[in-house]
């Protein structure tokens, strides 16, 4: 059976494929209660950011996941936020 | 003051009722006084899984509304001490008990014994509700599947959202072999995706489905993988630590074939 699979030009195992599918779908599950209330939060983030940094509002990116607390290991829902700072402000007082 | 547990899925057949009958009957054998209770009116099911299904004059709906007293409604399992039924009612729907009287039931029944397991209906609807409305535990029931994860996942929020904290999960079905080959999520990959904490694993087992026919809990048996799998995962609840089974005594075909030729 190998044999065949060396052949295979997507050597992939079927379970990555699954997991990755997976992970797709529940990060739409999860969040996609309420994509307004993620929208508002977004909004004002970018707001309070803004007084201290340059950002890039383009790459910016918040979600809902859930994830485990690392003092614990208790599950909790957690807001993710990625945002790309371009330029710290200095003139900070 | 006894505990409550709900075992629950989002999904349908993925062993959720397998899973009450194994855990209530090896709770009970570890010496607990154990009520299962069926929660999925109008599919009652764990009845004929328990084989007791010809022991029924009463059920749920009838204790509730009080046509019976709750000791009569309790069904006693002759061959273990201490474990008894609460069957679901066959000819009603799930509207035919309300949440607040399900708690009330619950708590009944939690002076009278050590653990009542409770068995969900799939979906996510009032008899959901109805079967989560009095307990303090939930364990989730899912399988290597897509399907199944997505939903187990959807119940998880589910249940933290009506205060049910922390609900512990059991992966049914593992197909050993699958798993090896990379064709099947492995224990690691759900528990990843899922972030609760494990509370079992067990073997996708024909020694299940034989056991279902004749109507015994498969934990009562000594031999088969699965049994072991359930014992285990009762004396967990009981505070023990168990290691995690081992599915690799799942042999390759290579060797059963070696195996059948000296065997005579």
């Amino acid at each position: 059976m190998d044999f065949f699979k060396m052949f295979g030009k997507d050597n992939k195992q079927s379970k990555d494929v699954a997991k990755e599918r997976l992970k797709l779908v529940l990060v739409h599950d999860r969040s996609d209660l309420s994509p307004k209330f993620l929208e508002m939060i977004e909004g004002d983030i970018i707001r309070v950011i803004k007084e201290y940094a340059e950002i890039d509002e383009e790459g910016l990116d918040i979600k809902l996941t859930r994830m485990k607390r690392e003092t614990d290991n208790m599950p909790m829902s957690a807001l993710v936020a990625n945002i790309p700072i371009v330029k710290i402000k200095d003139n900070i007082e | 003051m006894g505990k409550a547990i709900v075992i629950t899925s989002g999904k349908g057949g993925v062993g959720k009722t397998t899973a009450t009958a194994n855990i209530g009957t090896g709770l009970a054998v570890l010496g607990n006084k154990v009520v299962v209770v069926d929660t999925d009116i109008g599919l009652r099911n764990l009845d004929v899984v328990m084989g007791l299904e010809n022991r029924i004059v009463y059920d749920i709906v009838d204790v509730v509304e009080k046509t019976c007293r709750l000791k009569q409604g309790l069904i006693r399992d002759k061959r273990y001490e201490g474990l008894f039924l609460l069957p679901a009612a066959q000819t009603k729907d799930k509207t035919a008990i309300k949440p607040e009287q399900m708690l009330e039931l619950v708590n009944q029944l939690k002076e009278e014994f050590d653990y009542i397991i409770i068995d969900s209906p799939a979906g996510i609807e009032q008899g959901f509700q109805n079967s989560i409305a009095g307990a303090d535990e939930a364990y989730i029931v899912t399988t290597p599947e897509i399907a199944a994860v997505r939903d187990a996942d959807r119940v998880i929020g589910l249940l933290e959202a009506n205060g049910i904290n922390s609900p512990k999960l059991i992966i049914n079905r593992i197909r050993q072999d699958m798993v090896k080959r990379g064709d099947m999520m492995n224990v690691e990959d759900i528990v990843d995706i899922l972030a609760i904490e494990l509370l079992g694993i067990v073997p996708d087992d024909e020694a299940i489905v034989i056991s279902t026919n004749k109507g015994e809990p498969v934990v009562a048996e000594d031999n088969p993988l699965s049994a072991k799998a359930f014992k285990n995962i009762c004396r967990r609840i009981l505070g023990e630590e168990v290691d995690l089974l081992n599915l690799e005594n799942d042999e390759g075909k290579f060797s059963k074939l070696i195996k059948l030729l000296f065997s005579k």
